[in-house]
């Protein structure tokens, strides 16, 4: 009788077990349904007014986590993203940028929820006069701006703001750079919302033969994955007085079409303060570099690589932390080439060490010119003695910055990186011939 | 004493019941039945290989075979014995949520691609597929064919 009970007991004790199972796996299987429709709760709604990301957080959480994950600063063998001074890592650049306020602060720049307090805290900022063109790329919800100030036209607003004081300009923001700078609010579709790339991209695509090309409209959704990067990732320089933010692509993007537009308008940044050469800076050419290689030729987007999909339970989701994608290997890289973590992050790595290589060079060989014009200028030598000798050092420090400026060391186009460095060397070194063969 | 051994019974029935009951529902609302057919939406259920559909539904394969054309064996009873066996490791991986991304397919499931492609352009092929490293598993249709099942890279 004792034994019915004992055998009763444990049949109830591992059917009960079984249920509480099945109806455990039951409920995660609708955990997984659910998550896979992508809903979203709408707790907020969102219009051209909304800025703080932490609004549009509300209804994206997980969108949300990664982009306050920007903040994160972990560094790669080549590139980081706290705020080392660039200028102390490698004291050669304080000479290549004499008499030029990247000479005094040059910073490694940190994740895009800091890109409006790093402009207010680097010293670029604080001893020189900058314009309002600065802000159209370090504060969120610049479109709205340009809107207000240009009494409901975008584009005169832009031309007011670049030109009014970079501290006048900060008062119409108070966030970085946000979500509503490439979504828009109401649909969450990607979308362009800087001038300076609007007004750019029109010239690229009209050498193409697409008359009056508008992203917004006319761009495929990969495309759009690029271009709300592009917006900003860029060589860009303030045309004339009125400080009009322009990006140099009238005659191409690659960095001597670029020089070529610049020659041709007679851009000069600065006068460099060792020996007088009407010399260029290059900004960050990201979008440019990538566009010269291999993986913009198999339509891989920027996104594809900062932003690689990521899953959570059943949901798919961009991951929103934008970061060097040799942080994320396996989700940036691996999802196309099937070979381990290890070997993709060895490939990465020698086209990097290779560019570094190319580029110590080239920074050695611009020195051997800047000390060759220093000491033709010793000798006495002419204005138009030294002029041959300058024009081939801004041929050589554009090329030379272009690349390093660019914030891959080389893996967005490698062999056009290291294309750009050869002529960089060259051209520094046929600059040392030139100024050491004047004589007085 | 005897009263309870009547009615012991009973609620062991009830309790049974209200499992197979249960375990029926759950099995009919992770829609278990699918996983016996052909269609290839019911890969998806999971929503894991949700990519792999949507560009196999844009491959050159889309019209002329399915997942289960590619991926387990034609013959029975080893389609069932594959279907099983991925089955328990897909449900156990999914459910647990404690897998590897990206998911890469395991060496036994290769070999039964592998296996496929020649079955089936068997006239195509049949010259080179009795070169040492195709019978060995080391030079496969799709280490060149990368695109032609989903993931088109070309």
């Amino acid at each position: 009788m004792r034994r019915h009970w004992v055998a009763y007991g444990v049949a109830m004790v591992v059917t009960a077990a079984l249920t509480a199972a099945v109806v455990a796996l039951l409920m995660n299987i609708r955990e997984r349904k659910h998550e896979a429709r992508q809903t979203y709760v709408q707790l907020v709604e969102l219009s051209e007014e909304t800025v703080d990301p932490a609004e549009w957080g509300r209804n994206f959480p997980r969108e949300y986590d990664g982009y306050k994950r920007t903040v994160d600063t972990q560094r790669t063998r080549y590139g980081g993203s706290e705020n080392v001074s660039k200028l102390d890592e490698d004291p050669v650049w304080r000479r290549i940028f004499a008499g030029y306020a990247f000479g005094v602060d040059y910073r490694e720049e940190r994740g895009h929820a800091y890109s409006l307090e790093d402009q207010k805290q680097t010293l670029r900022t604080k001893q020189f006069k900058q314009p309002g063109a600065c802000l159209q790329c370090h504060a969120g919800g610049m479109r709205r701006v340009y809107e207000t100030v240009g009494g409901g036209d975008v584009q005169t607003g832009f031309e007011k703001v670049n030109a009014m004081p970079l501290e006048d300009a900060w008062k119409h923001v108070e966030h970085p750079i946000a979500c509503i700078d490439c979504h828009d609010p109401v649909t969450m579709q990607l979308r362009v919302t800087r001038p300076g790339f609007l007004n750019a991209i029109k010239l690229v695509k009209a050498a193409e033969g697409i008359p009056n090309y508008d992203p917004n409209t006319m761009a495929t959704r990969q495309e759009m994955r690029t271009f709300v990067c592009g917006q900003c990732h860029v060589e860009y320089y303030f045309k004339g007085k009125e400080k009009l933010l322009t990006y140099p692509w009238h005659k191409g993007l690659k960095v001597e079409q670029i020089e070529a537009y610049y020659d041709e308008v007679g851009h000069t940044d600065w006068t460099h303060a060792e020996t007088g050469a009407p010399v260029l800076k290059a900004q960050h050419p990201e979008f440019e570099m990538w566009s010269q290689g291999v993986h913009a030729r198999s339509g891989v987007a920027c996104a594809d690589c900062h932003m690689p999909y990521k899953r959570e339970g059943a949901a798919k989701v961009t991951d929103h932390h934008i970061r060097s994608p040799l942080l994320n290997v396996s989700r940036a890289c691996l999802q196309c080439h099937h070979f381990s973590e290890a070997e993709m992050l060895a490939r990465a790595e020698a086209i990097q060490g290779r560019t570094q290589d190319l580029l110590d060079r080239a920074e050695t060989a611009l020195v051997a010119l800047l000390d060759a014009l220093l000491a033709a200028k010793r000798r006495g030598a002419t204005e138009r003695n030294l002029a041959p000798a300058r024009q081939l050092q801004r041929k050589a420090q554009f090329r030379l910055d272009f690349i390093s400026a660019e914030n891959s060391m080389g893996f967005h186009a490698p062999q056009e990186a290291a294309r750009i460095l050869a002529e960089a060397i060259d051209y520094a070194r046929q600059g040392q011939l030139e100024a050491e063969r004047i004589r007085e | 004493m005897g009263q309870a051994t009547r009615w012991l019974p009973w609620a062991l029935c009830v309790m049974v019941g209200a499992l197979v009951g249960v375990g029926t529902y759950t099995f009919r609302y992770a829609e278990g039945l699918s996983y016996l057919s052909n269609n290839p939406k019911a890969c998806m259920n999971c929503h894991v290989m949700r990519e792999h559909y949507d560009s196999w539904a844009r491959s050159s394969h889309q019209t002329g075979a399915t997942c289960n054309d590619c991926h387990v064996p034609h013959a029975f009873p080893e389609k069932y014995l594959v279907k099983m066996d991925n089955g328990w490791n897909h449900s156990k991986k999914f459910t647990l949520q404690n897998f590897r991304e990206p998911i890469r397919i395991r060496r036994s499931n290769l070999l039964a691609l592998q296996h496929n492609c020649v079955e089936c352009h068997r006239a195509a092929v049949q010259d080179i597929a009795g070169h040492r490293d195709v019978e060995e598993g080391t030079a496969r249709c799709t280490d060149c064919h990368r695109s032609v099942g989903h993931l088109a890279l070309d």
